[in-house]
């Protein structure tokens, strides 16, 4: 699958973001990584030229309550609708309703295992190919637990 | 795969302006659809050169210099993907600030999917639908390690080689063949010690050529030397390599007919138990060609 990991926002620490790549890329996915403090719209422009099947958004900053859903926003606007959304990095469990209402379909927590993150992409793609929906504005109350 | 009914739709579109389809479409060829587009007049330029002297970072100042000139920018970085997982890490975009910036510039990255022959079938295709949808300047990047790899760049009109400051990398590129293919060669980060001596260097093994091509010491951090450089390519004629790129071509597009023939791993059976003579192998699979 082909993934784009973005980090939105301020904060100078892609550490994270950038081991998360590597285990995709050794899981055998085709990844994308956009680099420190981009914009919403630049996040979403890349999703768009790449032809990305999922997005997963790396924030430490605390700004997800305002960067992620404007992302979302972005997303649906341009057409990308069916694009699979997913986050990690440090979120309030008060946050997460919130962002899954926006369509996030999953949020991974600092130190989760990235086997976690790969069991997860082949969850979506399996449930992508029977045509169910579970992309970021598909209308679904799916998510992963 | 002919082109469905899906892949006419989306290809209209893209033709239309749609940035969206226009994605799409290139993920389509990329999947090995054919795409029924006329060949276009376009123009081109291969950036080819060792892993890490900087060609993202160089296309990222061409991005900014073009872009503000008023014209429209498609790069298609290419880079391997793993031969263990399949997998890829496409760090070219990272490298270029100005990737995401606006309605003028798009970068699209393009993983090798270890395809036997490389990316030539779909490179040519990927370029005339590019520039049918009005983009002015197309540019290729792609890793000048493996033949097939640097062989892409062969596909641009024009060809840029970049090089570090490590000299050496340099002498592997003159082995490849892949300098005598070099319109243009910029050697990169002349900020950091020894890359005066790399530009020396490659200018005194050039100097027997009989029409060696310029070299370049520039910078992308500060920019300096990329304008006098920028010169260099937009008065680059595309008619002085040609016919050595002709023929990168044709060995691309013939070795990824053959990489791609069904016949040819029972040919290679045959061959490894000495059933058939290496002629009659070759001559097999000429007819199975049709
Ligand atoms: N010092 C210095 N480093 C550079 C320059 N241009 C690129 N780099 C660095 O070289 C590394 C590789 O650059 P990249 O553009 O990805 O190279 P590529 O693999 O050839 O595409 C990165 O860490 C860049 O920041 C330069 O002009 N000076
Ligand atoms: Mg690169």
């Amino acid at each position: 699958m082909k993934v784009i990991i973005a980090k939105p926002g301020l904060d100078g620490h892609d550490r994270g973001a950038k081991v998360i790549a590597r285990a995709l890329r050794d899981g055998g996915h085709e990844v994308i990584y956009t680099g420190l403090r981009k914009t919403p719209a630049e996040i979403v422009r890349a999703t768009l030229d790449e032809d990305a099947a999922a997005l997963g958004i790396s924030t430490l900053s605390g700004a997800h309550d305002v960067l992620i859903p404007s992302i979302c926003e972005g997303l649906v606007d341009e057409d990308l609708g069916e694009i699979v959304v997913f986050a990690g990095g440090i979120i309030p469990a008060s946050d997460r309703s919130n962002l899954h209402d926006m369509g996030v379909r999953a949020i991974f927590g600092p130190g989760t295992n990235t086997s976690e993150i790969l069991d997860f992409l082949s969850e979506i793609s399996s449930r992508k190919e029977s045509g169910e929906p579970v992309g970021v504005g598909e209308s679904s109350q799916w998510r992963w637990e | 795969m002919a082109m469905g009914v899906r892949g006419e739709e989306i290809l209209r579109s893209a033709l239309e302006g749609s940035r969206r389809d226009l994605s799409r479409l290139l993920s389509l060829i990329e999947s090995g659809q054919e795409i029924n587009v006329h060949t276009q007049d376009s123009w081109t330029l291969g950036v080819t050169g060792p892993p890490g002297s900087g060609k993202s970072s160089l296309i990222g100042n061409f991005v900014n210099y073009w872009s503000s000139r008023g014209d429209k920018v498609a790069v298609l970085a290419v880079d391997p993907s793993s031969p263990n997982s399949g997998g890829a890490l496409l760090g070219d975009r990272m490298r270029m600030p100005s990737a995401d910036s606006g309605d003028s510039v798009f970068v699209r990255s393009l993983a090798t999917r270890n395809h036997p022959g490389g990316l030539s079938a779909y490179i040519s295709t990927m370029i005339d639908c590019l520039a049918a949808c009005g983009w002015d300047r197309i540019v290729i990047e792609t890793v000048g390690s493996g033949q097939s790899d640097y062989r892409i760049a062969a596909f641009a009109d024009r060809i840029l080689l970049v090089d570090g400051p490590d000299r050496g990398d340099i002498v592997q590129a003159e082995k490849a063949g892949i300098i005598e293919l070099a319109d243009i060669i910029a050697v990169n980060k002349s900020d950091m010690e020894g890359s005066e001596k790399a530009a020396e260097a490659i200018r005194s093994a050039l100097s027997m050529d009989e029409n060696p091509p310029p070299v370049h010491l520039v910078c992308s951090h500060d920019g300096s030397g990329i304008d006098a450089m920028m010169d260099d390519i937009e008065n680059c004629t595309p008619g002085a390599r040609s016919r050595l790129r002709a023929r990168e071509r044709l060995i691309s597009a013939w070795d990824f007919r053959l990489l791609n023939n069904p016949e040819i791993n029972g040919v290679i059976d045959l061959l490894e138990t000495g059933s058939i003579t290496l002629e009659e192998a070759v001559k097999r699979l000429i007819q199975s060609e049709g």
